[in-house]
């Protein structure tokens, strides 16, 4: 193990990790929303939406992204429809990861009783109202292993960037690989930058759940 | 204007080559499950076991699977064994080594997961009656915990179909690879790559699916039933 080697490219693997953890993030975030937006679209038995909502889910959980993002930067381009590296993992992280959220809220709204909906409607909240004040928090607490578990999951996948475009932690240790031949070097770099990457979103995930635990949300039936 | 490109599935023996391609994938996958079930349920028995050196050792296995991406485990193993130890291993069978290692602790922690929520009264039942230990473990325990065990599986194998579309980054000739030569022999055709992805997409859509719609409706079944059968 050469560790000036290792020393001299650290910056290089900072500057992957920024480029994997901002576009990771960006899709984790839009994940979040599209997946909210799913799960109520299915909940409330929106109609059309609803249905879209479910073709998309079952379309998006049973593809590698791998291939969905081949079909964004590759595939799209030639039917006239162009986009950057960045937009093309930003909407392949969040094609795939929408779809799990989505999975996560939807487990987090059926622990919620029926009752509390019902009654929040008998009390003359408006849909909105309902969601905000009633459903959601609840459904919250429950569905926040699931959540973390799928940030964990997504922040894992950004691994696959690296057949975009996109100086990521991939893409970084490819080039320095190809170059220097250092591979050894190379990929106890790359592990570890994943390990540095991953660990905070871990402990906050444990951390979290914890919390949640004390509140007494934490007594739900497990299956 | 796609129409132009779409024929290009359909001429020649195109779509032969990626069915062709797409077996490789489903091969180093078929494998990986067969090994990952049958190592997977030895390492969840493993975990199981008081002693701590085994627990650490299933401990420390479960976390590097579960904290490395998939992808950064091939080059570890692709790239990083031939420099380490001098071992040239083909894509395919690094292929099969790594995910069999990431599958075997993932099925062994679902395994573990099945075993340990079953109630404890359902054995201490059968010690009661009279059962012996075998016939406990043949008509208690292993029922309940292939019903919970078999949907996750089933789900889990999905995955590991999926993930298998990142041989292509360790030089496996699978059916994205064969997709970009087509596309490379009709670069005339410039919708010819839409269309060639689209296809590999809707592929693994096709495999994937039945198999998801199978393990939500086995879940299901085994949810809303009583433990019928169970005999």
């Amino acid at each position: 193990m050469d560790w000036s080697f290792i020393a001299a490219h650290v910056p290089d693997y900072l500057a992957g990790a920024w480029v994997t953890l901002r576009f990771g993030l960006y899709g984790v975030g839009c994940s979040l929303g599209v997946g909210l937006l799913c799960c109520l679209a299915r909940y409330f038995r929106v109609p059309v939406l609803r249905g879209l909502a479910h073709g998309y889910i079952e379309l998006a959980r049973n593809t590698p992204l791998m291939v969905q993002l081949f079909f964004l930067y590759a595939g799209l381009p030639r039917v006239g429809i162009r986009l950057s590296a960045e937009a093309c993992a930003v909407i392949g992280l969040t094609f795939l990861g929408g779809a799990y959220m989505a999975e996560a809220f939807r487990s987090g709204l059926e622990s919620v009783d029926r009752a509390q909906r019902e009654a929040g409607e008998c009390l003359g909240l408006t849909r909105a109202q309902n969601i905000r004040y009633v459903l959601l928090p609840q459904a919250l607490a429950t569905a926040v292993p699931a959540l973390f578990a799928n940030v964990f999951f997504l922040i894992k996948e950004t691994s696959m960037f690296s057949v975009l475009a996109l100086m990521d932690l991939m893409n970084v240790a490819d080039t320095l690989r190809t170059s220097g031949g250092r591979t050894v070097e190379v990929l106890f770099l790359l592990a570890a930058a994943y390990l540095a990457l991953l660990l905070p979103v871990s402990l906050a995930a444990t951390f979290t759940e914890r919390r949640l635990r004390y509140a007494g949300f934490g007594n739900q039936r497990s299956v | 204007m796609p129409d132009l490109g779409i024929s290009v599935l359909f001429r020649g023996i195109n779509f032969q080559r990626l069915l062709l391609g797409l077996w490789v994938t489903l091969r180093i996958a078929l494998i990986t499950i067969g090994v990952s079930l049958v190592l997977g349920l030895l390492f969840g028995l493993l975990m199981l076991r008081k002693n701590r050196l085994s627990r650490g050792f299933c401990r420390l296995w479960l976390e590097i699977v579960r904290f490395m991406p998939q992808l950064v485990l091939l080059y570890l193993v692709y790239f990083g064994f031939a420099r380490l130890f001098g071992w040239n291993l083909d894509g395919e069978l690094s292929a099969v080594l790594v995910f069999s290692f990431w599958g075997t602790a993932e099925m062994g922690d679902l395994f573990r997961g099945a075993l340990t929520s079953i109630p404890k009264h359902q054995r201490e039942s059968a010690a009661a009656l009279g059962l012996t230990r075998a016939q406990i473990n043949r008509y208690i325990l292993l029922p309940q915990t292939a019903r919970r065990l078999l949907p996750q599986a089933i789900n889990l194998s999905t995955r590991i179909i999926k993930t298998t579309a990142l041989v292509k980054m360790i030089n496996v000739t699978e059916v994205l690879k064969v997709g970009q030569q087509i596309i490379g022999q009709y670069y005339r055709e410039p919708a010819a790559a839409f269309w060639v992805y689209a296809a590999v997409f809707l592929l693994y859509f096709l495999i994937c699916w039945p198999i998801s719609l199978l393990a939500g409706w086995l879940e299901k079944r085994y949810q809303d039933g009583p433990a019928a059968g169970a005999a």
